[in-house]
């Protein structure tokens, strides 16, 4: 067992506040408490995406789980009634088939992790990404990006259509 | 010492909490939640290829578009769960039954 150095402590801080709240989301039986704890795991992974050197990616995470999904997530539950009532807010059935699924599952990518013998090349020095990003975007990616502007339309259109209030008698 | 398996285990720890949340929540809010942590943990999966395994940003392009297709996933889940909490004054997804055969 080498030394631990800094970075790695940081890394298994962040990796195991991870973890934890995650299990708040998937376990805690009140539904507004998964909902922050949601936030927690969100945070966490953006500071994951710091230590893989992609700044860019980790304030778009920010950006768009926290400000923009989570507060999403929130406001229906917040819409929705009887949140205070713990037994009807989070129920949740068949927990050991589920866990044995789960459990199968997480041994089989165990397996594919260790097995894997994933192809590694030499790791560049984290550089700001930002600039990269954007000429792939406009260059490389150009038809899957303007694809996702038509995507966010629809779902714009969409949402508002569904959650509208029906017209009746006209 | 931090290398690739370290993300890869995290991000399988985070994916098999949100395949427990989504098989075991009747709350439609909560099924949605763990979908969201499947899809972050496909991201840092994503992240932790594109910085260890390719050296490129593709992973990263990849991830912003995970990212933008989970924010349009989640209007549209949300709009629907309130479509279905009009109709039927319940989120819980046994009591919508009503295309039971």
């Amino acid at each position: 067992m080498s030394a631990l150095t800094l970075p790695d402590v940081l890394f298994l801080g962040v990796a195991a506040f991870t973890v934890i709240t995650a299990m708040g989301v998937a376990f805690s039986r009140n539904i507004v408490y998964s909902a922050f704890s949601l936030m927690g795991t969100f945070m966490s992974v953006a500071a994951l995406y710091v230590f893989l050197a992609a700044d860019f990616v980790a304030v778009v995470q920010v950006l768009i789980y926290v400000g923009g999904i989570l507060i999403l997530i929130l406001f229906a539950v917040m819409l929705t009634h009887r949140i205070a009532d713990v037994s009807i807010s989070n129920r949740s059935v068949g927990r050991l088939p589920a866990l044995g699924i789960a459990i199968v599952i997480g041994v089989l990518m165990t397996t594919a992790v260790r097995r894997g013998g994933w192809h590694q090349v030499e790791v560049a020095p984290a550089t700001p990404t930002t600039a990269q990003i954007g000429d792939l975007f406009l260059t490389h990616y150009l038809l899957p990006f303007e694809l996702a502007s038509v995507v966010l339309l629809a779902a714009l259109i969409g949402a508002a259509f569904l959650s509208r209030k029906e017209l009746k008698d006209i | 010492m931090i290398g690739l398996n370290g993300f890869l285990i995290v991000s399988l720890i985070v994916f098999v909490l949100g395949l427990y949340c989504v098989l075991t929540r009747r709350n439609a809010i909560g099924i949605l939640m763990g979908v969201e942590l499947i899809l972050n943990s496909a991201n840092i999966n994503y992240l932790a290829f594109a910085r260890y395994s390719a050296g490129t940003y593709d992973g990263q392009i990849f991830a912003l578009f995970v990212i933008m297709l989970a924010a349009a996933e989640a209007v549209i889940g949300l709009a629907i769960v309130l479509g279905i909490y009009q109709t039927f004054h319940t989120i819980d997804v046994e009591a919508t039954e009503t295309l039971r055969g």
